[in-house]
């Protein structure tokens, strides 16, 4: 018999080495932690470690470890009551400006994290939490460029002196009337010339009439830009929010994940994230709002509103003084007579003009205009799902202008949890385009402890099983390959945590099928060994000949397998994927441990001995 | 231990036109049974909220609990149809609402554990699931998407590796395995999820390891033996791969019996699917991807390498 490579050894030995050293960290479990950071996003302070330790330490607990990990800072504690302790204390201590979540942290001592090993990321099937699925109102951003163009095209014309006679919408165009072709084609070179995003056609049914549509590859990219706008906005929400180790992620064209772990009460983060709220100050129309709202009759340089308290017609003027997206900061806070205000800074603008209108208006009513948009699903006769839009507007408050100011001031008039809400709201900005929320999963804690428990029981049952079978049937040999069984484990959980990817209850599953068909690879292997030593080989070459006539046949076999994860893993998402990563791990891995690892073990056993027959029978 | 003192030597090629004929009437047995069932008995698969869309509840009662108070209890808030059954024990009850509630998921949520009773019962909230119909619908779409991906890519692979014969062979007892996992689901009504569509997915990829094993035997023995008809080189194949076949079943049996029994309800239909799967792929291997091979007439000249231009040149 051949000796066995050297490399082959080394290779192996150091694979196990890699390994255990990535797998170990899993085995640590974690320590109850407090995370702070910028509530902006922005960079901590160099010196704001000691500003946390001081903290703590003034309230009493102690610190295990405390480190800047992501911009974020993570202190750890020996139990719960110290770090609920650290964590009330950090909050009255950093105020508004900073986001304080209560987490978890490894407990994977400093050499292991200094190779870069760390435990694998479980899934909210295994750790609890709620997952949002949204989709970005494609419709909504349509119109919404479109009813841009419908203003902007004609005045375009007007500044060109081309004259048109009419213009409308229809359901993704803008057309445009003129009086004569002359004009019209005027009009479509100077478009043309202005405007390359712009697809103009004029329809033979009629031929004075321009339409005009978005590019397919316009359409695209606008639906692009509102998506990410989206991901933006809802990032800062979800970050708003102090959850420890949030996930918003771009799914697809137009759907956005919101995964928050921890998290068990979905219906508050709901309204949150699929809110577009704004708000708008406005002068109060001192005419007779109950006539107008009887009559029907409006004033044309106002607009009839209702205020949220009493359903009070009012008319407010037509002209914005300062809006939503001029706001810098916003923050819940309480008025001088103690009941909750959102304290609001504009910015240089919105303060210029701020500062006009209250100087000539001291003594007369401002309101605010809270203006809300939500997408309510409906079904209709079919049962087919049916989305609308509910437009809120609401006059939160009207007050009267007591003196002239311009960068801070205050709105009041909202309940305490509004005005928490509204503040974030604000912050966060509004949301480039409606979301819908399609899926939403939450799963309590205890689900999530008790799926990893069952996992793992299902797992060391599987192992045990596969173990007294192969080595009941292969004998020496069956206890190479749970040997290489083992191992192979190991290499996956490594694997995987090398990766970040994350386990899930699924993944657990494919982890426990991964034994069944990496075994499957010895079992070939020793039956073609067997076979052999039938046919009158002597033992030692039955050995060489079952390991490498195997090999080829593994390999197809394993690729096959190899085609339906990868399909599940384009295909699918959340937990499925985690089955597909797992799954295709594993066979890449058992490629290795049932070929080369136990290969190594029967050299190193069998090699220098002189054999009549295999402990294999 | 050994089972065969050598190499068996069942005649399975001689059995293969009645192999066929069986594996054949069962596929198309169980199509007209679940197509007649929708049609007749209204009966469908059990699809998960994961295709269907809807809210699922999963929640623990302190003491056990009857179904049917419940449903009373639910029918008593406004949900007239709810699906509701235990899940694990019988103080774990699942709750399937179908998407037909004007309302969204949270205040779903909230109006479902107020029916229950959740504050004075101590009833326990374990999970709620909200699909909203166009995803479920989407899934459906993609999870077929992917079975038919997953054919095609095997069937390349098979064709590339081997001969386009064999591909049809492998694709065939693939097909078959799957629509008999199928069948067995529609039978029991287990619910068929994502995880289910996964189990199915990997049983593809798993089955059809025993169709590549036997076909690569079946390549290397025409190589080494120049006699023997093509029915006998066959038939010696899967003689000489049977016990490989056998005992990767019982392991990937025993594997998925663990998970069974220990494993939980959320991957009860997953190791169900995995178990049915399993014992049909070890006569589907033999009977219909190596036999349709067969059937189709595979040959020598398929499989052998073309002859090597070397010996010509010998003087």
């Amino acid at each position: 018999m051949q000796p066995y490579a050297t490399w082959k050894y080394v290779l192996l030995i150091v694979v196990m080495v890699l390994g255990g050293l990535y797998a170990a960290p899993n085995l640590y479990g974690e320590d109850p932690a407090v995370q702070i950071a910028t509530q902006s996003g922005d960079a901590l302070a160099n010196d704001f470690g000691d500003v946390v330790g001081k903290t703590i330490t003034e309230a009493g607990a102690k610190a295990k470890l405390s480190v800047l990990k992501n911009q974020q800072w993570l202190v750890s504690f020996e139990d719960e009551a110290a770090q609920r302790l650290a964590a009330d204390a950090l909050k009255r201590a950093m105020g508004n400006d900073y986001v304080v979540a209560l987490t978890t942290a490894s407990k994977t001592p400093e050499w292991l994290r200094a190779i870069g090993a760390k435990p694998m990321t479980l899934g909210l099937d295994l750790r609890g939490g709620v997952h949002f699925l949204l989709e970005v109102d494609i419709d909504d951003v349509r119109k919404k460029a479109v009813e841009r163009y419908l203003t902007e095209l004609p005045a375009f014309l007007r500044k060109n002196d081309i004259r048109y006679t009419g213009r409308h919408q229809s359901a993704d165009a803008v057309l445009l009337d003129f009086a004569d072709a002359d004009k019209l084609s005027a009009a479509k070179s100077a478009l043309a010339k202005e405007y390359s995003e712009l697809m103009l056609t004029v329809l033979p049914s009629a031929p004075l009439t321009l339409e005009v549509k978005m590019s397919v590859v316009e359409a695209k990219r606008i639906v692009d830009f509102a998506v990410k706008q989206n991901l933006t906005t809802l990032r800062n929400r979800v970050n708003q929010l102090g959850v420890a180790e949030p996930l918003v992620q771009r799914q697809g064209q137009n759907r956005i994940v919101v995964e928050l772990p921890g998290v068990t009460d979905a219906t508050q983060v709901e309204s949150l994230l699929g809110a577009t709220a704004t708000l708008e100050y406005r002068a109060v129309d001192e005419s007779d709002a109950n006539l107008a709202a009887s009559s029907g009759l409006v004033p044309a340089d106002s607009e009839l509103f209702y205020t949220r308290a009493g359903h009070r017609p009012i008319l407010l003027k037509r002209d914005i003084i300062a809006a939503g997206s001029q706001l810098v900061d916003a923050a819940s806070t309480v008025d001088e007579n103690g009941s909750p205000a959102v304290s609001v800074t504009l910015d240089g603008s919105g303060a210029k003009k701020m500062f006009e209108f209250t100087e000539k208006n001291v003594g007369k009513p401002m309101a605010v205009l809270f203006k809300e948009r939500e997408v309510v699903t409906n079904y209709n006769a079919k049962g087919e799902p049916m989305r609308e839009h509910r437009d809120v507007q609401e006059i939160i408050s009207i007050a009267t202008i007591r003196g002239v100011f311009g960068k801070r001031f205050q709105t009041t008039g909202l309940e305490s949890k509004e005005a928490h809400d509204l503040a974030i709201l604000l912050r966060a900005g509004a949301l480039a385009a409606p979301v819908d929320i399609v899926e939403v999963r939450t799963v309590g804690p205890s689900l999530g402890a008790d799926n990893i428990r069952r996992g793992f029981q299902a797992a060391v049952l599987g192992l045990v099983l596969v173990m007294l079978f192969m080595v009941f049937y292969y004998r020496v040999f069956g206890a190479f390959a749970i040997a290489a069984l083992v191992l192979n484990i190991v290499l996956i959980i490594a694997g995987m945590s090398i990766m970040s990817a994350t386990l899930t209850m699924p993944g657990i599953a494919a982890m426990v099928l991964t034994m069944g068909i990496a075994v499957d690879a010895n079992v070939l292997i020793y039956e073609r060994i067997r076979e052999e030593l039938r046919d009158g080989q002597t033992p030692h070459a039955s050995i060489e000949a079952g390991y490498d006539r195997a090999f080829l046949t593994i390999a197809d076999a394993n690729v096959t397998v190899l085609i339906g994860t990868l399909v599940l893993f384009a295909m699918g998402a959340g937990p499925i994927k985690g089955f597909a990563i797992t799954l295709a791990l594993g066979i890449l891995t058992s490629q290795f441990t049932s070929i080369v690892g136990s290969r190594s073990l029967a050299h190193l056993v069998f090699a220098k001995r002189k054999l009549k027959d295999l402990p294999i029978w | 231990m050994r089972i065969f003192a050598k190499v068996p030597n069942f005649n399975f090629m001689a059995q293969r036109k009645a192999g066929l004929w069986v594996s054949s009437l069962l596929s198309i047995g169980v199509i007209l049974m679940m197509l007649l069932g929708a049609l007749h008995l209204g009966r469908n698969l059990n699809f998960g909220i994961d295709f269907t869309g809807g809210v699922l509840v999963e929640v623990v009662y302190p003491q056990n609990i009857e179904l049917d108070s419940v449903r009373n209890d639910l029918k008593a808030g406004g949900y007239h149809n709810p699906i509701v059954q235990y899940f694990g024990g019988t103080r774990e009850v699942l709750i399937r609402l179908a998407p037909e509630e004007k309302e969204n998921s949270s205040a779903i949520s909230a109006s479902v554990l107020q029916a229950l009773g959740a504050e004075q019962k101590g009833v326990q909230l374990r999970r709620i699931e909200f699909v909203g119909p166009q995803v479920g619908d989407e899934l459906t779409v993609n999870g077929s998407l992917a079975m038919v991906f997953a054919f095609i890519g095997i069937a390349l692979y098979i064709m590339f590796r081997f001969e386009w014969k064999f591909a049809v062979g492998a694709i065939a007892a693939l097909v078959h395995d799957a629509l008999m996992v199928v069948g067995f689901l529609w039978i029991f009504q287990v619910e068929f999820d994502l995880t289910t569509l996964a189990a199915i997915l990997a049983l593809i990829g798993y089955s059809n390891n025993e169709t590549i094993v036997i076909f690569d035997r079946v390549r290397e023995n025409l190589i080494n033996q120049r006699k023997g008809t093509i029915y006998d080189i066959v038939n010696l194949s899967v003689n000489q791969t049977l016990l490989r076949s056998i005992i990767t079943h019982v392991t990937t049996l025993l594997v998925c019996t663990a998970l069974f029994l220990l494993g939980g309800p959320s991957v009860h239909s997953f190791s169900i699917s995995m178990i049915v799967g399993v014992i049909v792929a070890t006569y589907s291997s033999i009977y219909v991807s190596t036999g349709l091979a067969v059937a189709l007439g595979v040959s020598r000249e398929d499989l052998l390498p073309p002859e090597t231009k070397e010996i010509d040149e010998t003087p």
